[in-house]
């Protein structure tokens, strides 16, 4: 599904990325840990097409297609989602009609017939529910005035209707109280299936006890540095990063 | 993938849709400016001795006035005397009586030009006085108005039939030597619209009109007069647009609104004309002089405009707030882009008591453009609790471009309230890449972020204006879209 070859990326002439190796099955749940600055959202947005960010080595080959050689709403079309760590304002743009927008956007792209008011807003009814988003968000502006924590749910219920095939999760979990914290893993949860995979960037292993990671990774200085499975969440949680980053400089 | 920037400028060239001229014979005066002139326009016109003298009053004072220098405009000597000050569609007899008779060919330029001067304006409840060059074709639904006792025809009609009207009212908003393009267009108006909604009375429809320069080198000097009386209410929109031009054409039109006690006027503008190629060559002069008179208690004027042609653009719709408790308000929505400049505003002169004023002021610019928010909010010592706010907006769209803010304050009454708040921002690479990863195109992104950014203006729109304002935002920036 996600193939990541030694991949080298650089952001305004600064090396960030020096060699980062991943393989991602479909259906497969990954998390990515690591401290400030390792590199986890330049990942992220070098997998979605960020302007700025170059590939200078390395490959990603995503659902057997050259992911580099696609621009970002290509790559949107072909079923990657960014749930971003800062979702930004955009003020005077209605929420939902730029998620109708998306909607239709990425159908139309695909060939697949867009959906009229009506269907949109049946959609729009039933992912409510799964993500409990509260209505008012819908109709106001983009991010606009949302509180922090208000803004990781709405990614997480544009990522339920959008319905990717490849998420990406970066920090969802910072500034969630602790039932939010639960509802968003519960609507990530329904959203696992066999044909959909998710990268978790999270900082902290409570995430992790609501979403059941098949992989844990950690990425240091712009490599994954360590891989295992869910008890390695623990042990980072209990002994911090040092432990590695020195075992592996030794 | 190339940078933002670069895209967005490759998005923003669109080839003005409207440009093409009209195969017609026109009634053409020969270039220059005189006396002899000005008694030719008002002869061809009919007109009484005393609009006569009243021209003639104002040229001579315009002989006297300097041309104005410009602050943040680069602009090209104008010279007056190349300038042919008249020009007429010919008619067959007498003239149009309906639609039936209007030529074809303009109908046909207003078709392609999407105006629906036909049954389907009167449908969506459209009454339209057209303007062609400088004489009016065809005005339709009168009837309707005239049940209401509005009249709303062209202005030399209104000086033939309501002479008393159009002589208590004329100039007494903006007087003749007012300024210099004021003056201008005091001597050498042609025609333009006329509105005058009796007492009580709410006009049943809004009133429309779309203006068309057509004729090469002819400048036009329109001149509307609209009089709410006492208690009444009207809603005019003014849309414009032009045929491509390689010469550079004067526009300065002049404004008046009087809005009497409790009377309430909508005044909203959709502007469009050529603003020139990518290379800046060719496009309108726009220098309008638009002004309110709040002259009775609790009136209130409403200007809203939607700014997106011409290669120059200079126009202040102003408010004089000289009943207790009138409001006056200033929406705008002025897009520049390639190298187009315009210097627009307002200013809102508080001389009655409990006066409040809104401006809201939304500037765009792409490429090369540059833009210049000018208001002034003055508070006479005799306008006690006087309130204003002022919220200027800018966004800028490459870095070759320019915004600039001038707000000048006067306040001589210590209870004046007066609030300003400004910001710049440049379309962000972040919220372009937010919609992007939701798959939406670059310039349908571009499309709905500029549109947010001027929201609060087009909610003030009529519907409909709405509709054709966001769509003109969209040809304006964007190039292909849909
Ligand atoms: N636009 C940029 N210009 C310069 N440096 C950048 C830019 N974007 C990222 N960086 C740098 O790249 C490094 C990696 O940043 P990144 O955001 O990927 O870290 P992160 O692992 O997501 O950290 P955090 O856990 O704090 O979110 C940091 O040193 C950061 O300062
Ligand atoms: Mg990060």
């Amino acid at each position: 599904m996600l193939d990541i070859k030694e991949l080298h990326a650089k952001v305004e002439d600064k090396e960030i990325l020096k060699g980062l190796n991943l393989n991602i099955k479909a259906g497969e749940v990954h998390a990515i840990m690591g401290p400030n600055g390792s590199g986890k959202s330049t990942l992220a947005n070098v997998l979605a097409g960020r302007n700025g960010y170059e590939v200078t080595k390395g490959s990603i080959e995503y659902d057997g297609k050259d992911l580099l050689e696609l621009e970002p709403e290509e790559r949107a079309w072909a079923g990657v989602f960014l749930a971003f760590q800062y979702p930004v304002e955009i003020p005077g743009v209605n929420n939902v009609y730029l998620l109708k927008a998306a909607v239709n956007a990425i159908r139309k792209n695909r060939g697949e017939q867009e959906l009229d008011a009506v269907e949109f807003l049946a959609l729009v009814k039933e992912k409510m529910k799964l993500v409990k988003m509260k209505e008012d968000l819908l109709n106001r502006a983009v991010n606009e005035g949302f509180s922090g924590g208000e803004k990781k749910r709405n990614e997480i219920f544009q990522m339920a209707v959008l319905e990717p095939k490849l998420a990406i999760l970066d920090e969802t979990d910072s500034g969630l109280d602790i039932d939010a914290l639960k509802i968003v893993s519960e609507g990530v949860n329904s959203l696992r299936s066999p044909e959909r995979s998710i990268i978790l960037v999270t900082h902290y292993q409570r995430l992790l006890d609501y979403i059941k990671p098949d992989h844990v990774h950690v990425l240091s200085n712009g490599k994954i540095i360590k891989s295992g499975g869910p008890e390695l969440a623990l042990e980072l949680e209990e002994k911090g990063y040092d432990w590695i980053v020195e075992t592996e400089a030794a | 993938m190339s940078t933002n920037s670069e895209k967005m400028e490759d998005l923003v060239g669109k080839d003005y849709e409207h440009g093409f001229v009209t195969d017609i014979d026109s009634d053409t005066v020969a270039p220059g400016l005189n006396e002899e002139v000005i008694t030719f326009i008002s002869k061809k016109k009919e007109e009484p001795e005393w609009l006569l003298e009243w021209r003639l009053k104002a040229y001579r004072h315009w002989l006297t006035m300097e041309d104005p220098t410009w602050a943040h405009l680069d602009i090209e000597h104008i010279d007056y005397q190349a300038i042919s000050y008249y020009s007429a569609p010919k008619k067959k007899e007498d003239g149009p009586q309906s639609l039936d008779e209007v030529d074809p060919k303009l109908l046909e330029t207003y078709e392609k030009l999407g105006i629906p001067l036909q049954e389907q304006k009167f449908l969506a409840g459209v009454a339209v006085d057209a303007v062609f060059d400088s004489v009016s074709v065809a005005t339709t639904f009168k009837g309707k108005l005239a049940d209401a006792g509005v009249i709303f025809c062209s202005f030399s009609e209104a000086v033939k039939d309501h002479p008393e009207l159009v002589k208590k009212y004329l100039g007494s908003v903006v007087p003749a030597a007012d300024n210099f393009f004021a003056a201008l267009n005091s001597a050498v108006f042609t025609d333009g619209s006329f509105v005058y909604i009796p007492k009580g009375v709410r006009c049943p429809m809004e009133l429309s009109t779309y203006f068309r320069i057509n004729a090469s080198n002819t400048g036009q000097f329109e001149r509307t007069l609209i009089v709410a009386d006492e208690a009444s209410h009207v809603s005019y929109l003014e849309g414009c647009t032009a045929p491509m031009r390689d010469e550079n054409q004067l526009h300065a039109a002049v404004v008046e609104l009087v809005a009497l006690e409790d009377a309430e006027i909508k005044y909203s503008t959709v502007q469009n004309w050529y603003p020139g190629d990518e290379n800046g060559v060719g496009g309108i002069y726009n220098f309008v002089t638009k002004r309110a008179d709040c002259r009775g208690d609790n009136s209130k004027v409403s200007w809203t405009q939607v700014e997106t042609g011409s290669a120059i653009t200079w126009k202040y719709p102003s408010c004089i707030l000289k009943g207790d408790n009138s409001v006056g308000e200033f929406y705008s929505v002025a897009v520049t882009n390639n190298y187009q400049q315009a210097d627009t505003g307002t200013k809102m002169i508080h001389l009655g008591k409990n006066t409040r004023s809104t401006i809201i002021s939304k500037g765009i610019s792409a490429k090369k453009a540059q833009q210049s928010y000018r208001g002034l909010v003055k508070v006479s010592k005799s306008a006690d609790n006087a309130r204003n706010y002022t919220q200027c907006d800018s966004l800028l769209m490459g870095d070759q471009c320019g915004a600039h803010t001038f707000p000048y304050i006067e306040a001589k009454n210590s209870s004046a309230k007066v609030e300003h708040e400004a910001t710049t921002s440049k379309i962000g690479d972040d919220q372009l890449f937010y919609c992007l990863q939701r798959g939406i195109k670059e310039e349908d992104a571009v499309n709905m972020i500029v549109n947010g950014f001027c929201k609060e203006v087009f909610k003030e729109l009529p519907m409909e204006f709405a509709v054709e304002a966001q769509k003109l935002l969209g040809i304006t920036l964007e190039g292909a879209v849909g």
